[in-house]
């Protein structure tokens, strides 16, 4: 059996003295592995850098098998992230959370779209914390551990939203709080898509969907500890302040 | 395989080696075994030496047969330069060219959150150590061009930050290279590295 389709890359590993394990990130097959003969070629090699844009040809004699991919190269993203620090530390940490978070072999057409727009912005520094944080809303809605930050949990109120309950993900205003306010998580502007997002809105907004991250998402995938990669691109935005 | 035990230890053993398969690891034994005085007999003897022989310089992680390598030794190789490298293939490829006089420092890998390699597992903690004990002015990051190899450089950048200066190799075209054959991403970067002739 085989099927063509585009993907990201997000991992290779040497196999053997000639070949890779790849997984990449494919619109219609989701997060999927398989061996590239020839992989650590002079030739290959350099194509199967993580957020490289693929178009690949998976074929096995079984589904159940790992299957090898043939890969063409559509887009290399590697000078873009090679520009700054905080472009490659957060192609680092787009890469490692969706081989952290994602089940292999289960489509997310819709995320697939927004990393790929999202990969596309790589070295634009200005914009990229901002649309970084946006995708990883949408990776905690696709994982099942969405925020509803449209009106308050406790009053109803869509006014003064300013707090995350840890507790349900919901929006909680001021009044609404009361007594729990310092048990709250921040919910700035940027985070409902409001304001002009100032990197010190961006990192508060980084802490409140990183406490989902660790302690919703991780514990639900056998509570392994969340990707250094993404505290590294945490620091990064952080020193910009 | 009408050959005896030992043979086929030698066999299996040579199979092992990078680039070599049974078959030629076959072949390899056989010619070592016809050309026994003139191959097989000095091969033996130095393989046995460098057995012996064989460390890492505890100053810089090259491989050479004292406890401090030549180039860690040599005064004139105290340039105050530093060029860090991956691994010792790396450093014995910036030797080839013999442009480079200072010295190096050898990490033994770079770091991967995949492969659970932390900065401790490099040798790291040892740069920070070798960049004010020796004197160091600058210290040139000559690492892959890969991410992980870049995310190394970046992270040893931090650390080392306001201390001494830092350089990264260059990155573009390479010698003998025509743009039709290059990818996106190194004409991209070859021409935001472009210079004034």
């Amino acid at each position: 059996m085989d099927w063509r389709d585009h993907g990201i890359l997000l991992t290779s590993r040497r196999h053997g003295e000639t070949s890779a394990i790849i997984e990449v990130f494919t619109e219609s097959h989701g997060r999927h592995a398989g061996v590239v003969r020839g992989g650590t070629s002079r030739k290959i090699a350099p194509i199967l850098q993580p957020g490289a844009q693929l178009d690949v040809l998976w074929r096995a004699r079984l589904e159940e098998h790992i299957g090898t991919f043939q890969v063409e190269p559509l887009r290399s993203r590697a000078a873009a992230a090679f520009s700054g620090r905080l472009a490659l530390s957060g192609l680092n940490a787009v890469v490692s959370l969706l081989t952290f978070c994602l089940p292999e072999r289960e489509a997310h057409p819709a995320l697939y779209t927004r990393t790929e727009r999202l990969m596309d912005l790589l070295g634009q520094d200005e914009i990229w914390p901002l649309a970084y944080l946006r995708w990883e809303l949408a990776l905690l809605d696709e994982l099942g551990f969405g925020l509803d930050l449209t009106a308050c949990a406790a009053t109803g109120t869509t006014e003064g939203l300013i707090y995350v309950s840890p507790k349900t993900g919901r929006a909680v205003s001021a009044k609404g709080a009361g007594d729990w306010a310092d048990k709250m998580l921040p919910l700035p502007p940027c985070l409902r898509g409001e304001g002009t997002a100032p990197d010190a809105e961006i990192a508060e907004a980084l802490r409140t969907t990183g406490y989902f991250l660790n302690r919703r998402v991780a514990p639900a995938l056998g509570h392994n500890p969340l990707p250094e990669a993404r505290a590294r691109f945490v620091d990064q935005v952080t020193r910009r302040l | 395989m009408g050959t005896n035990s030992e043979i086929d230890n030698l066999i299996d053993l040579m199979a092992k080696l990078p680039g070599l398969g049974p078959r030629s690891a076959r072949r390899a034994v056989l010619h070592l075994i016809r050309k026994r005085a003139l191959l097989l007999t000095p091969l033996s003897d130095a393989m046995q030496q460098v057995a012996v022989t064989a460390r890492e310089c505890l100053n810089c992680g090259n491989v050479g047969t004292t406890d401090i390598c030549d180039i860690c030794n040599s005064e004139a190789r105290a340039t105050g330069e530093l060029c860090v490298v991956e691994d010792v293939a790396d450093l014995w490829a910036m030797e080839r060219s013999r442009v480079f006089k200072g010295r190096y420092h050898v990490l033994g890998g770079t770091l991967s959150a995949l492969d659970g390699i932390g900065p401790d597992e490099l040798r790291i903690p040892r740069l920070r150590d070798r960049v004010l004990a020796e004197g160091i002015t600058e210290v040139i990051l000559a690492l892959n061009a890969t991410v992980d190899g870049q995310t190394t450089a970046h992270y040893i950048a931090d650390q080392l930050e306001g201390q001494v200066r830092l350089t990264s190799l260059a990155q573009g075209v390479p010698i003998g290279g025509e743009l039709d054959y290059l990818d996106d991403g190194t004409i991209t970067a070859a021409l935001r590295a472009r210079k004034e002739i």
